[in-house]
């Protein structure tokens, strides 16, 4: 979903591992694809925009039909049923309450090294910015990773909301999940 | 004997609570380089709007701007009062940064170190070394991997813009020509910066050292750029953008997002201008959409011919 954001990155790493990827910004484009990757960017503007130019039916209707949806970041705020103490535009397809900015500012911003559920190998080196968390995952939620109490990385059947940022990072296993999904 | 069980269960002691401790302490890295230029990455296709004060900020944020610039005032108005321009008053910055939950920058005043060490004390997520301000230094600029918050800087070219990489800019916009609301420099330096860039993926790798030099720019960023066909950083546009069109023509010439300043809130209508400027640069190659989006945004902030500029009021000649 090329509306705002980090979208090239996501398209060089998808286009390293061989998959055929493109952006996508109207009803055309996401009436197309196989699966979709919501970026980091700015989730209020990303929400504002989708609301805007009729995008938001669009895509809820095909995530029912299964299409796989990976959001990182904002990605995974817009992905989410509630976000605490703001209104915003979401799409709401994932039982997640989200906490936006639950690091704190950019200066709280960081890496680390995650251990994630069912991801073989040396723990995943984890790039997080102004980075929201998951407060609240109802079943068929399945959390995959987590800092203290905060889930930063969870699964809801086709649908796959991370905290951080893979495409920031050499590591494609992020994609591999998704792509298996 | 109680002694020695004491001691023995003492050293186990310590040793679960430092397995305990190390399998539960991570490392956690702030500040670093992939973090700062990891925000830049997430402003791309987005506008970072000017405002100055929280009721200006909201209206940004509604319309749909990534980003909000907390200023005093807008450059229009420091063009017009004239003086010494210095960074906002952090109470300013405060009110704005309470209003909004989108990220929010501040300016500094060129080399002017302390300013940006208050900045960053008060949490802005971006420092903009900026020459709308007057220049504290005028010989050095902010040694910016000192900090934590990362920093954008303006330039005119490619020479500069790698220059101010090299100090530790997270991101570059072009200076344009501030609270003029006339596009043109903003325009020569886009195109100047991706000429030079162009001109580096096809030079022999041994003309390099010499175009660094002619460049005034290291060797190793020159050589980065000759093989990469791009910044390091990300490439940003500001300077005198005030319509949806500018904004698209900004990003036609290899922006990835953009600023605009005093465009906004200068003109009739801000809401209705920022939100078209908003689309008009997730769809500025569509100009199907760009004709739709332009209609009836009321009157657009009064331009200034920068011929008709005296040169000591020229911002973007400021930095070196």
């Amino acid at each position: 979903m090329a509306l705002q954001g980090d979208f090239q990155e996501h398209l060089s790493t998808l286009g390293r591992l061989g998959v055929e990827a493109f952006p996508v910004k109207d009803e055309e484009g996401i009436s197309k694809v196989n699966a979709l990757v919501i970026p980091g960017g700015e989730s209020t503007t990303m929400g504002i925009l989708l609301t805007r130019w009729g995008l938001r039916e669009i895509i809820r209707e095909r995530a029912r039909e299964g299409m796989p949806i990976l959001g990182t970041c904002a990605g995974m705020v817009l992905l989410a049923k509630q976000v605490e103490n703001i209104e915003q535009p979401l799409l709401g397809l994932m039982n997640i309450t989200v906490r936006r900015n639950a690091f704190g500012r950019q200066r709280d911003s960081f890496e680390c090294e995650l251990d994630i559920k069912g991801l073989e190998g040396p723990p995943f080196k984890a790039v997080f910015i102004r980075a929201p968390v998951i407060t609240v995952a109802a079943p068929p939620v399945e959390v995959l990773a987590k800092i203290d109490d905060k889930i930063v990385l969870a699964k809801e059947g086709n649908l796959l909301a991370c905290a951080f940022h893979p495409e920031l990072t050499e590591d494609t296993r992020i994609y591999r999940l998704f792509l298996g999904l | 004997m109680t002694h020695i069980i004491l001691s023995i269960g003492l050293t186990f002691l310590s040793l679960f609570i430092k397995l305990k401790f190390e399998v539960n302490v991570m490392e956690i890295l702030t500040g670093t380089w992939r973090v700062k230029v990891g925000l830049a990455q997430m402003l791309k296709g987005g506008v970072i709007m000017d405002v100055t004060s929280a009721e200006q900020a909201r209206i940004a944020e509604e319309a749909g701007a990534v980003a909000v610039m907390a200023l005093e005032r807008v450059p229009a108005d420091i063009r017009a009062q004239g003086g010494v321009a210095r960074m906002a008053d952090p109470s300013k910055i405060k009110e704005i940064m309470r209003a909004v939950s989108i990220p929010v920058m501040a300016k500094c005043r060129i080399g002017h170190f302390v300013e940006a060490q208050i900045l960053e004390a008060l949490g802005v997520d971006f420092i903009d070394e900026s020459e709308v301000l007057t220049p504290a230094d005028e010989s050095h600029h902010i040694d910016k991997h000192r900090f934590t918050v990362p920093f954008v800087c303006g330039a005119r070219d490619l020479g500069e813009a790698l220059r101010r990489i090299a100090e530790g800019a997270a991101m570059i916009r072009t200076k344009g020509e501030a609270g003029t609301g006339n596009v043109v420099e903003a325009v020569r330096h886009m195109r100047l910066i991706m000429d030079e860039i162009r001109k580096l993926t096809i030079l022999p790798k041994e003309e390099l050292v010499a175009e660094a030099k002619r460049l005034g720019a290291p060797y190793e960023l020159v050589r980065w750029v000759a093989e990469h066909g791009r910044l390091p950083v990300p490439n940003f546009a500001a300077g005198g953008i005030a319509t949806p069109a500018d904004a698209a023509l900004m990003m036609q010439l290899g922006a990835e997002a953009v600023f605009v300043g005093s465009g906004i809130f200068k003109s009739e209508d801000p809401y209705a201008r920022a939100k078209a400027i908003v689309d008009a640069v997730t769809y500025y190659d569509n100009p199907k959409i760009l004709a739709q989006i332009s209609e009836g945004l009321g009157e657009p902030m009064p331009g200034i011919d920068i011929r008709k500029l005296e040169d000591k009021d020229l911002l973007a000649t400021r930095g070196w």
